[in-house]
């Protein structure tokens, strides 16, 4: 028994190992990948979410029933449908403005796909939570900022943004998680991230649960290092503010 | 009615109209006919999932709330654990673990191939209702705890001051208070479990999802059939916040 044992340790530990035979490379660059993937689309759907939550905010009634149309339906539909529809639909769109403009058909990385597909998703998550981010910064220095003659983009600069980011990072800090696990979903359009290169292996190797322990604890261990790097932000964005212990 | 009639929004419900009639008579819907019958069965099952799934990752949540809230730590470190780990990794892993890893397993053992089980247990359904389930008892389990630790402290005494066993206070006070507390939650998280189920998709089981996928293969046609479905899921969410908030109106709260 304790033979057989030591002799599967042995073979997981070489499935494992970082060259080949082992599958440790293609692990890490499928996590590489998947990091790449949820930081631009946290990045692209943070850039949304501010115009977004300024448009809901401040908008006109026409800016402000699109952006409600927009963040209803993303949040409604699955992000696997999504995914498919804004991956034949963005790649469609880019050949046939290619084509217009007389150049070659191109294939699209999914590299960049995965990132405008997630980070359109993430958007409108995003613009939520900015939203109820800017509500909550309190009115008055906004009026003060305006009454000492501050121009908007200064105002939301110096004021609404840093002001605001104490009460947004809890939300912020959920959509990054959500997005290093949205990057799976690009697994179905077999794109090359962690649970993809994951499959591949497993399936070559037939070891099912050596290979998906392994890509978990790698997920693991992303979240709850960015667990701990938000919550130290979040301290970081709250200094200075009376603490409020035992309220919540 | 009235929010609706603002002149802007007349203009856009027509640009709306306008866009869903050009989208019934331009796009082809030829292959509707022919697929009906197997989506009904799809969207049937996908609602037959979700809501096995929710019920049976409510009964799963309840205990792990109660273990995290109050639980000795013996009953309180596992409880963490699982929940944990099961928000750090994406589900899709999870199905695949489950799905890849126990069906290759259990064909090795013969006391399960020889049991009655079997038939029921080579199909894929089985692995999708498990991590799915075992998927929204983690999220359900955090959210119970904070709900059961959010029952104001007075009403459990006063049950314990009238004499209530431990079982009888969490049944008729903790445990219906905390539901209440957690409703609008639980809805929003309803909506991402029927958002989550296109994933078993990936292991063959055949909900409305892969109908879609089916069309698409069969005929190249590629916008159609994820419209449909994206409309599909969009009345399903429609359907699930409306019920919840029935659900919430039946017991009346107090707003501050």
């Amino acid at each position: 028994m304790e033979l057989i044992g030591a002799a599967g340790a042995a073979s997981t530990l070489d499935l494992l190992a970082y060259s080949p035979p082992g599958w440790g490379a293609n692990l890490l660059r499928g996590l590489w990948n998947s990091i790449l993937i949820a930081g631009g689309a946290f990045g692209l759907g943070l850039l949304i979410g501010i115009f977004g939550a300024y448009g809901k905010l401040y908008g006109g009634p026409v800016l402000r029933d699109l952006l409600a149309v927009y963040t209803t339906v993303v949040r409604a539909v699955p992000e696997l449908v999504l995914i498919l529809i804004l991956y034949y639909a963005v790649t469609d769109a880019v050949n046939q403005a290619l084509i217009a403009f007389g150049h070659e058909r191109i294939q699209i990385s999914g590299l960049a796909a995965g990132i405008v597909v997630l980070g359109f998703v993430q958007g409108a998550y995003a613009t939520e939570v900015l939203r109820g981010a800017i509500l909550a910064v309190p009115p008055g220095q906004i009026e003060a900022a305006r009454a000492m003659g501050m121009p908007a983009t200064l105002l939301a600069r110096r004021i609404t943004l840093p002001l605001m980011l104490s009460y947004a990072i809890p939300g912020l800090a959920n959509l990054w998680l959500v997005a290093t696990k949205d990057t799976a979903l690009l697994a179905v359009v077999g794109f090359g991230e962690l649970t993809q290169e994951t499959r591949q292996a497993a399936g070559a190797t037939k070891a099912y649960f050596t290979f998906f322990m392994a890509a978990g604890a790698l997920y693991l261990t992303l979240s709850l290092v960015s667990t701990y790097l938000f919550a130290r932000l979040e301290r970081h964005a709250r200094r200075g503010q009376p603490s409020v212990g035992g309220a919540r | 009615m009235k929010a609706l009639l603002q002149p802007h929004r007349i203009v856009m419900l027509a640009i709306a109209a306008a866009i869903v009639l050009w989208c019934v008579f331009t796009l082809r819907w030829d292959w509707l006919p022919k697929y009906l019958p197997l989506a009904v069965e799809g969207i049937w099952r996908t609602v037959w999932i979700l809501a096995v799934t929710v019920v049976m990752g409510m009964a799963l949540a309840i205990p792990l709330g109660l273990a995290q809230a109050v639980g000795p730590w013996y009953l309180a470190a596992p409880a963490r654990v699982f929940c944990t780990v099961i928000r750090g990794t994406p589900l899709l892993l999870q199905l695949w673990l489950l799905y890849y890893g126990l069906g290759s397993l259990f064909p090795q053992i013969p006391w399960i191939r020889q049991s009655d089980l079997w038939p029921i247990l080579r199909q894929a359904w089985p692995y999708a209702v498990l991590a799915l389930t075992l998927s929204f008892a983690g999220y359900e389990g955090e959210v119970m705890r904070g709900a059961f630790k959010g029952v104001p402290k007075g009403q459990l005494e006063a049950a314990k001051a009238m004499g209530m066993p431990r079982w009888k206070i969490l049944t008729r006070i903790w445990l219906p208070q905390a539901v209440h507390r957690a409703l609008p939650t639980l809805g929003g998280e309803t909506v991402l479990q029927l958002k989550a189920t296109p994933l078993v998709a990936t292991i063959t089981v055949v909900d409305i999802y892969a109908v879609s996928s089916r069309v698409r293969q069969d005929t190249y046609i590629v916008y159609e059939p994820l419209l449909l479905l994206a409309v599909v899921y969009m009345v399903i969410t429609g359907i699930i916040v409306l019920a919840f908030r029935a659900l919430e109106r039946r017991v009346p709260s107090r707003i501050a």
